[in-house]
Formats: C-alpha cells, structure tokens, sequence
C-alpha cells in the first residue's frame, strides 16, 4: 500500500497547506493526520484533491471540503476540485502517530493500532489507557459518544470522564 | 401483479437500500431528545445518523442513474409514498423503547448479512456503499442485540413489553427475505442478494438473540409486504409529511 510518506513526495507545497486544515470537531488533528486525504494531483493547472468520508453521517465532512477548498484559495490557488471517493473505506489504520499523539494530549484516547475492539458481537472492549492520568483502570460507559467517531469512558482512578476515538 | 415501478430495476433496487435507511434513520432520529437516559439518546442519534449517512449514499448514485436534474435531495423530499421504496418495518411508528429496540433487532439482523453479501456485487458502487456501511451496521446490531437480551431477560414489565413488541413487528420480517421479481432479476445479474441465502443466517441470529432474551419466537404468523414495491401503510404519509415540510413548503429552500 501507498503510504502517507509516499504520496506526499509530490506536490508537497499542497500537503503542506492540507496539513494546515484541522477536523473541525477534533480542532487539534490535521485532516492529513486522520488519514482522510487519498490524493492529491495537479492536472492543467487544476488542483484535485481526493477525499474519503470518516463515517458515512460526518457532518464534519461538508465542512472539511469547504475548508480544504478556502485554504488553497487564501494560498492562491484558484481551479480546485474536491472528489469524494468510497474506495477504499477509511479505517483508523490511516491515522498518522502525529495525529494519534495529538488527539492524546488534547484528552481523546486515539484507536488501538490492533483493531482489538473491532467487535465481536458480544467481545469485551480492551481497557483503554485514561489520556488524562495514564491509568489503564478504565471502564467504557457508551459506546456511542459526542460524535460517531467516539465512545465514552471513564477512569476509574482519577475518576475523569474521556472520549475513545473507536478504531473504524 | 400490481406494480408502481418508475424507474429501471437498477435504480429501483438503489432506492430499495436508501429508503430503508432513509426511512428508519428518520423513525430513529424522533428518538432525538426523548431517549430513556442520556446515553441511549445519544447512541439512537448516532444511529440515526450513520442511517441517514448510508442512504444519500445510495440516494446520490440513484439520482445520477436517473440523470435529469434529479438529486439525493429531490428524491429524499419530493417523491410521495407510492414511490418510496422501503420495508415496511421501518416505517412501524417508534412506539415504547421496546418497540423500537425490536424493530432495530429485526432491521440489524437482516442488514447486516445483505449488506455483508452486497460487497459482493458486480456493481461496484453499490459494493463500494456495502463496504462503506458494515463497520457502522456491526455496531448497530450489537447495540439492539444487547438491549434485546438486557430487556427481555430483565423485568416481567419489560419482558412483557419486548414480548408484545416481537408479537407486533415479527409479521413485518417476511418482506425483508422474500425475493420478489425484481429481487431475483438483480441476483442474476450478479448486482442484487440472494435473500434465500442469508434467510437463515438472519433467522438464526435473530432466535438465538430471542432465546438469550427468554422471548417466544411468534410461530406461523402471516407476513406483511408491499413496501418494496410502494404499497406502504398509512404510518409513510405521516412521516414524510414532517420530513418533506420544509422544501414542500419552500421550494428549493437552502441553508
Ligand atoms: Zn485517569
């Protein structure tokens, strides 16, 4: 598979400005971080940018293509254009260790590397390290949070509730 | 047989997909404000949300194989019932959350296994839409599974109510796995399920989620069906009337 690192080779000046445009529900995550950028090509002096939605509901993504297009307007940048595309379905997979570092600090446990809640019908979720005081003494409280992106958990040491963003 | 077929088989299949989902995710979404606890409210708007997320999806490629100036919007808020193309399970008014909860164990239970062979198909959008959508239908099963057990192996007053529920909505099963004409068209073009496969795998789900709950699985009961073809029951008029209000009322309004 093409990773990030490869693709970026070309045309890293666009990258550059991508990696400039946050998740607007996650604002500390870039929408290169989250793995959503599959492309990105000049053809006759057109940008083309290829994007794939998160979860198939985001509301976040009508956003994000709005923001992806005024970020390469304000640097110049005037015959864009913005292709959604299914295939191959996102995961959490594509998620950058920036990106995952990122989400901690900002108090959001990003997804396990291992896909270890990808559900079983009746499977126990894995503990899940609290961001906040690092304890793996957690419990989930719904798995369905703030977002579809997210579940909801609790430490049950320093007792703070926080966000699980669900591998996908 | 009676037909209100408007458009190509391809096409209604498509809109056979959205409208499930169109029409459940708005059933869902009614739950918004009101759920039991916090919690359940969120995780029902969720749902609803992944449902409304999955049918523009199909409702997108339905209007560009129609062409014209047809859109997922015109086709979500200006066509009347007869032209909807959803089971009629979905449209079963939300009722008790026990309702509400069946009617999803039913729902879940067959989507998932036509959605899992749906990634199968020939037509590559509509596999590329299947695959798009199971992560998101896995969790919707196991959150009506898991309600279905906690509630029916729960209380008397709430095996009580699950156990009218299934005695409701168990008659509405029937259409989701009987393959009509156009059905069997689609499974020989390789585009379409075959329902005759997955019945007993969603049969088997649904009696070992039932047994878990200590629920009776209603026996010989007469199955309800015309949604698929746009014979709906009065619940579809109802429904659009609020969901289509706005651009009935505004034509062509934008936000
Ligand atoms: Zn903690």
């Amino acid at each position: 598979m093409v990773t990030t690192t490869d693709k970026k080779i070309k045309h890293p000046e666009i990258w550059e400005i991508l990696e400039k445009v946050k998740d607007p529900e996650i604002p500390v995550i870039s929408v290169v971080d989250l793995g959503i950028i599959r492309a990105v090509v000049k053809e006759n002096g057109k940008v083309i940018i290829t994007i794939t939605p998160t979860y198939s509901g985001c509301p976040a993504m009508s956003v994000i293509r709005l923001e992806v297009t005024t970020a390469l307007l304000d640097e110049g940048y005037q015959n864009i254009e913005i292709v959604t595309v299914l295939h191959p379905a996102w995961t959490t997979k594509w998620m950058s260790e920036k990106g995952k570092k990122a989400l901690r600090e900002y108090g959001i446990a990003p997804p396990l590397d291992d896909q270890a809640d990808e559900i079983e019908l009746f499977g126990e979720m894995p503990a899940i390290q609290c961001p906040h005081c690092g304890s793996m003494n957690t419990k989930m409280t719904n798995k369905f949070g703030s977002t579809p992106c997210k579940s909801l958990h609790q430490c049950q040491d320093c007792l703070e509730p926080f966000d699980y963003f669900k591998c996908h | 047989m009676l037909s209100y077929t408007t458009y190509d088989p391809l096409t209604e299949y498509v809109l056979r997909c959205a409208d499930n989902n169109l029409i459940l995710g708005h059933r869902i979404s009614e739950w918004c404000g009101h759920g039991p606890v916090l919690e359940q409210d969120i995780a029902l708007t969720n749902m609803a949300l992944d449902l409304l997320g999955q049918s523009r999806m199909y409702l997108k490629y339905a209007a560009e194989l129609i062409g014209h100036n047809e859109t997922e919007d015109s086709l979500a808020f200006l066509r009347d019932a007869m032209q909807f193309r959803n089971s009629l399970l979905v449209e079963q008014p939300n009722g008790d959350f026990a309702h509400t909860i069946i009617r999803s164990l039913i729902f879940d239970s067959f989507h998932y296994f036509f959605t899992e062979q749906l990634m199968q198909s020939n037509d590559k959008r509509l596999a590329d839409i299947a695959t798009k959508s199971l992560k998101e239908i896995t969790y919707h099963r196991k959150f009506s599974s898991e309600w279905t057990i906690r509630l029916g192996d729960g209380t008397e007053e709430s095996n009580k109510r699950m156990q009218t529920a299934i005695d409701d909505l168990w008659r509405y099963k029937g259409e989701l796995l009987s393959p009509d004409e156009l059905d069997m068209e689609m499974l020989e073009k390789g585009i379409g399920v075959d329902l005759n496969k997955i019945e007993p795998l969603v049969d088997n789900h649904l009696s070992d989620m039932l047994n878990r709950a200590t629920l009776q699985i209603p026996q010989a009961e007469f199955m309800q069906k015309g949604g698929k073809q746009g014979l709906h029951s009065e619940h579809l008029g109802y429904i659009l009337a609020e969901l289509q209000f706005m651009q009935r009322a505004y034509p062509g309004l934008n936000w």
